[in-house]
């Protein structure tokens, strides 16, 4: 009796610790980011207020200024967003075609040396972006698509392309290669035969990668600060910088401009997640 | 004459393989050239003339160099393996909860999604010596001093580290318990039977199964290790006093700053080939722990 007791208290003392551990856990990654969108929603006066102020009054201050007129302290916050979207969106949808034919090439042809070819490709990829840059903006600036939009659409495509290989061919590799044999028999191309059979099959992995991709060219930064040097082509990590001047910083403005990046970011994660792991998983260096 | 046909793989990996030699290659060659050169910005004549390995006998010389070099296997050595134990934790305590778990993975998700350069904001902001949270957090707890969190270097560098194992945490946290989920049942019961120890069922069965899925987010997470100049960029600029300076940063200021295209082109390639180095590592080290599964195929 006594013995059973003192293993159920055990069991719960277990039990709480662990609920303890995961509250923890969730606290340390969540609070950072929340603390950020609360102070977006806080007057000036008050983040800087002190002693602190604990209990938050609500502003849509910074907001206002952010999308009205010429944008907080003068930060073009709309042409930054305009930008951002636009690089990312195109720099996504090539990098998609071009790694999902690299993918598929991967996932359904033998030949000598594949997985040679795979690691080098994955090799370019893991150049860092400051030491790219570097030879980026001299070339760049040579052939003068230094501060455009396609210039770093270019840079962004060929950033993307190693990884969506990777998960692409993940991908392709999870459907049975008896599906477009069974197509091409009852007489399609094989071009027929990926678009109508192995594609819709393949979609959901496919658009897993785009979002991936398209989270790298919105969050990328070290190479758009060198590559980007007007309101014309700059995006949002790079206007982040805006907001800072030689010893202040504008924390509610930047807190703002953060939530507007955050949240295309958290929606599509959202979406993507189940489909990602996978992708990454299963893909890579197999045979 | 009937022109050799390429073969169809081959086409299919052609736009891919252009596209990396145009941005990546093409400019990485041009930047191994001017490594030899004394190539400065504000003088383009420079980059033509040849100085041999003059660039690099100077970076391998300069106490600054060496200083920032073992300060960047520092940090990734503390960090990447941080990140790891961290990883693997929370992993197993998210494979334990039983309900919300769906919820608690999404949420373990999100510090991926973060632009690092949105991290360094964040963390900037929160360890901020005068309006940041912690130490607001600190005083309303009694402390009394303000911690110069950003000012002070050691400090410093622990904020740093703070942030990056914030973002890159999850990116083990998530393969591993895909990692746990995919693992099958029928060895962790036969060990139960045996009387293993839960630490010996760990050690020997799930360890063991675990290790290409630690493998794929080691590989993963060394495609873009730099992405911490970003944030150390952000938090502390390589301050104070050179005490955060990474690689990355020190390359960045002597590029861009000085203008010394060459000697920063120098430094870069140390930078791509410990990075390369770093990949190869885990590439072959996944290829193993998967091959002796019975993974690979």
């Amino acid at each position: 009796m006594d013995r059973n007791r003192t293993h159920r208290n055990r069991k719960r003392l277990f039990r709480l610790l662990h609920l303890l551990a995961v509250f923890l856990t969730m606290s340390v990654i969540c609070i950072p980011g929340l603390w950020i969108v609360l102070n977006s929603f806080r007057p000036t006066v008050e983040i800087m207020a002190k002693p602190p102020v604990w209990t938050p009054s609500f502003t849509l201050e910074h907001y206002r200024a952010m999308f009205g007129g010429a944008g907080e302290g003068g930060v073009p916050v709309f042409d930054y967003f305009r930008n951002s979207l636009i690089v990312s969106v195109t720099s996504t949808v090539i990098a998609i075609l071009i790694g999902m034919s690299g993918g598929y090439a991967f996932a359904r042809y033998r030949f000598r040396g594949k997985s040679g070819y795979f690691v080098g490709l994955m090799l370019f990829r893991a150049v860092p972006g400051v030491a790219l840059s570097l030879p980026l903006f001299i070339v760049f600036a040579r052939v003068g698509i230094i501060d455009t939009h396609f210039g770093l659409i270019l840079a962004y495509v060929a950033m993307n392309v190693p990884f969506t290989i990777w998960l692409t061919d993940g991908f392709f590799r999870q459907i049975p290669k008896e599906l477009h044999e069974a197509a091409e028999i009852d007489g399609c191309t094989r071009w027929q035969a990926f678009w109508k059979v192995e594609f819709p099959v393949a979609r959901s992995g496919v658009a897993s990668a785009a979002i991936f991709a398209f989270l790298t060219s919105w969050n990328e930064f070290a190479l758009a600060s060198q590559l980007t040097r007007s309101v014309g082509s700059k995006t949002m990590p790079v206007g982040l910088l805006d907001f800072t001047a030689e010893f202040t910083i504008n924390w509610g403005g930047m807190c703002a401009l953060a939530v507007l990046m955050i949240v295309p970011a958290l929606i599509l994660t959202f979406i993507v997640q189940k489909h990602l792991i996978a992708g990454l998983t299963f893909g890579g260096v197999k045979g | 004459m009937t022109r050799r046909r390429l073969p169809e793989w081959f086409v299919l990996l052609l736009p891919a393989i252009v596209v990396i030699a145009a941005v990546v290659l093409i400019p990485l060659i041009f930047s191994l050239y001017s490594s030899f050169t004394p190539y400065k910005l504000t003088r383009p004549s420079t980059l033509w003339r040849w100085v041999g390995t003059y660039n690099y006998e100077k970076i391998l010389t300069d106490a600054k160099f060496w200083a920032a070099f073992g300060r960047t296997v520092l940090f990734l050595t503390v960090v990447l393996n941080l990140e790891l134990l961290l990883g693997l934790g929370i992993a197993l305590l998210m494979n334990r909860v039983t309900w919300g778990q769906r919820t608690l993975r999404t949420i373990l998700m999100f510090p991926m999604m973060f632009s690092p350069i949105l991290v360094g904001f964040q963390f900037k902001f929160i360890f901020n010596d005068n309006i940041g949270l912690v130490n607001n957090v600190l005083q309303s707890l009694g402390s009394d001093a303000a911690l110069p969190w950003l000012v002070d270097g050691r400090l410093a560098m622990f904020s740093i580290m703070f942030a990056e194992i914030w973002m890159s945490t999850s990116v083990f946290a998530i393969l591993i318990l895909a990692g746990l989920f995919a693992m099958p049942r029928d060895p962790l019961e036969a060990a139960k039977v045996d009387g293993c120890t839960p630490w010996q069922t760990f050690r020997h069965i799930t360890l063991p199964f675990l290790m290409p899925f630690i493998y794929i987010a080691m590989t993963i997470r060394s495609l873009d290790v730099a992405r911490a100049y970003d944030i150390v960029q952000i938090m502390t600029g390589g301050g104070p006093a050179r005490r955060t300076e990474l690689l990355w940063t020190l390359m960045s200021r002597t590029g861009y700053v000085d203008a010394r295209m060459g000697l920063a082109n120098a430094m870069g390639y140390v930078s791509i080939l410990l990075s390369i180095l770093f990949t190869i590592y885990f590439f072959r080290k996944l290829s193993a722990a998967r091959a002796e599964i019975g993974m690979a195929g």
